[in-house]
């Protein structure tokens, strides 16, 4: 391979990705976690049995992105509606891909319940710690004391309460197979969430449950920051509370090599 | 085929699975809950899905998933989970892909108790879920109907990518009555061209009921309607029982229907001259047959077990061409035949008028028994 070749080749689209350009803010990570799901289900040629379940949130045209089979479901419903795709369709790969207010919010009793069954499928939760699309307003995984444009005066854990850990709590449930929290702030860590995009695939490929990589975001657009501040606001403050880790892998999955 | 001694929810239940249905979500609910734990023990026997989801919500968007794949699929429920599921009925309108639903109505509003009801008739039939879509929707008043517009149901469902309801009361989810159940229809092999299955050789398909461009949703908006506007030329379904020579008319759907029936056999066997109307599509509502009826006879009585939700609808289409009268019990209280049998010789004997609103007198007639 000539160096030109390689250079055309590290800078080629993912087949499992489309030509259109994104919507997302300059230097969003929707965009990285997009390319790692692609670049993996390439890897695995699974493009044509994947099935993607779009949320609502800055994602929800996802099925613009990726040239797969997509649907798209109500804010929160993903998990019930991959449920009715996968178990119509149990030989075909079946992920979501949702937000923090979608799952952790608007959307907590079906992915508990789709991880408590033990559900084949696979969940990419990105976590930016607000509400992207609506503006930025507080999510569940709002930091205590972060601005938001709906706890002004940062959160205040006495009448906002606490944010949610859920990677954590679904690592709880028996059902659950492979729960891993990575974050997308620098590229040691991209290659890191990659890989744990390519065990949760490989979890459901091989029959073993449910599966939920959960990837610390950036909004620098609601955040009020630039990228780069942004990237290292995640770095300080995010994984101080939400650290990054495996919470849950099954004995089965444990044995894959990947 | 035998006839055989047949439960409403369970004659449902095995209709469906007769007529082809490959996934079924639920969550259970009196008074329907029969029909999920029938289906929990014969889906899976024959190989087919069944999910016991965590609530309404988490079973109808398990509905929207599997519906969207291509295949028959249904879920069941009663009034306070058929509220939960509106969201989602909404989106799969949106997204024009078929599906049956089953309400078993019990009485209401709010946790209302587990008796025959008939309050959801504007929920289901004027669309709870936001926007604008109709879904058609099937009233049996016997079980041999509700097997028959079940397995129906799933045909018109898929016909013209809609939502198929089988809108029935509690009273018949709970009956035994003697019927046929048809023969098992196999399983589909063919998927239509819309249909999410991965895209295995072929272009990716997308599902959603998203039209963030307003000509785009408006396009959307008129081919469900152009669908819609089909579906009354072609699927209006009613009953007729001695309209012939009726000079009164009662109209009722289901088991109000049903209970007319039996007041009205009653009145003709004292001879008078009374007829019973029961659409069996409420949803598209049979509107130019009531028209007609309303220029040949003296005057309508609607029987129902709501506070006149069909009423609105009957008033609409005779467009005033007959006096009105109406007779309904409330909460899961059943009218009986003889109550019907009351108000129908009331109305043949005292003169009929067309002032005020047939609910305001019904009232009056209630606040001051005879
Ligand atoms: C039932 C319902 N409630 C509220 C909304 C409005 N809404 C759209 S996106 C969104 C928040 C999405 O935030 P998140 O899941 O964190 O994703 P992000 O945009 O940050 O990627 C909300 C509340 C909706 N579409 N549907
Ligand atoms: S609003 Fe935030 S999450 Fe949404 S695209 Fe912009 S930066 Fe990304």
């Amino acid at each position: 391979m000539t160096l030109a070749e390689m250079e055309t080749l590290v800078y080629a689209r993912p087949a499992s990705l489309t030509e259109m350009p994104t919507h997302y803010c300059p230097g969003c990570t929707h965009g990285v976690a997009h390319r790692l799901i692609a670049e993996v289900i390439d890897e695995m040629n699974l493009r044509e049995r994947t099935i993607g379940v779009a949320s609502v949130g800055c994602s929800v045209f996802a099925y613009n992105y990726f040239d797969f089979d997509w649907v798209q479901a109500p804010h929160g419903r993903a998990p019930a509606m991959a449920t009715g795709v996968k178990r119509v369709l149990p030989d075909r790969v079946v992920i979501t891909y949702q937000g923090d207010g979608d799952m952790a919010s608007i959307g907590m009793g079906e992915v508990v319940h789709a991880a408590a069954r033990g559900e084949n499928i696979t969940v990419f939760f990105i976590n930016n710690a607000n509400y992207g699309m609506t503006g930025g307003q507080m999510a569940p995984t709002t930091l205590p004391g972060q601005k938001t444009t709906t706890s002004p005066r940062g959160r205040d854990v006495e009448t906002q309460g606490y944010p949610v850990r859920a990677a954590e709590l679904i690592a709880t449930l028996e059902g659950a197979s492979y729960v891993v929290r990575r974050s997308l702030h620098d590229p040691k860590n991209i290659r890191l969430a990659k890989k744990a995009i390519r065990l949760a695939l490989e979890t459901q490929v091989r029959g073993l449950g449910f599966s939920l990589v959960e990837l610390l975001s950036i909004c620098p657009t609601n955040w009020g920051m630039t990228p780069v501040q942004s990237l290292k606001w995640l770095e300080e403050h995010m994984i101080p509370y939400f650290p990054l880790g495996d919470y849950k892998i099954h004995p089965a999955v444990a044995e894959i090599k990947v | 085929m035998a006839r055989e001694l047949w439960k409403g929810n369970i004659a449902i239940a095995e209709a469906a699975v007769r007529a082809g249905l490959e996934a079924y979500f639920g969550y259970p609910i009196t008074p329907q809950t029969e029909l999920l734990e029938y289906l929990a023990m014969r889906m899976p026997e024959l190989g087919r899905v069944f999910v016991q989801a965590e609530s309404e919500l988490g079973a109808i968007n398990m509905v929207y998933g599997a519906a969207c794949t291509g295949v028959r699929v249904m879920t069941s429920s009663s009034s306070p989970g058929i509220s939960l599921m509106m969201e989602g009925l909404s989106y799969i309108a949106g997204t024009e892909v078929p599906m049956v639903l089953v309400d078993v109505m019990r009485g209401g509003p709010g946790l209302g108790n587990i008796a025959p009801a008939q309050g959801d008739y504007n929920q289901i039939v004027h669309g709870g879920g936001h926007g604008d879509y109709r879904p058609i929707v099937l009233a049996p008043s016997n079980i041999q109907e509700a097997i028959d517009l079940t397995m129906l149901a799933f045909d018109l469902a898929e016909a013209y990518r809609a939502i198929a309801v089988v809108l029935l009361d509690g009273s018949l989810g709970q009956m035994m009555e003697p019927a046929e159940m048809p023969p098992m229809r196999p399983l589909k092999t063919t998927y239509p061209d819309w249909a999410v299955r991965g895209a295995i050789g072929r272009e990716r398909r997308v599902l959603s009921s998203i039209y963030l461009d307003p000509p785009l949703e408006e396009e959307a908006n008129l081919r469900i309607l152009r669908r819609w506007q089909q579906i009354e030329a072609n699927e209006v379904r009613y009953k007729g029982y001695y309209l012939e020579d009726a000079r009164f008319v009662v109209v009722g759907f289901g088991t109000a229907g049903r209970v007319a029936l039996s007041a009205v056999r009653a009145a003709r066997a004292e001879g008078i001259p009374v007829g019973l109307f029961r659409p069996i599509t409420v949803s598209p509502f049979p509107d130019q047959v009531l028209r007609q009826l309303a220029d040949q006879v003296e005057g309508f009585l609607v029987v129902e077990m709501n506070t006149g939700q069909m009423l609105e609808d009957v008033l609409r289409a005779i467009e005033g061409h007959a006096p009105v009268e109406f007779f309904a019990r409330l909460g899961g209280v059943m009218p009986l035949p003889e109550e019907v049998l009351d108000e129908i010789k009331r109305m043949t004997t005292a003169p009929l008028t067309m002032d005020g609103h047939p609910r305001e007198r019904w009232l009056q007639r209630m606040l001051q028994p005879a």
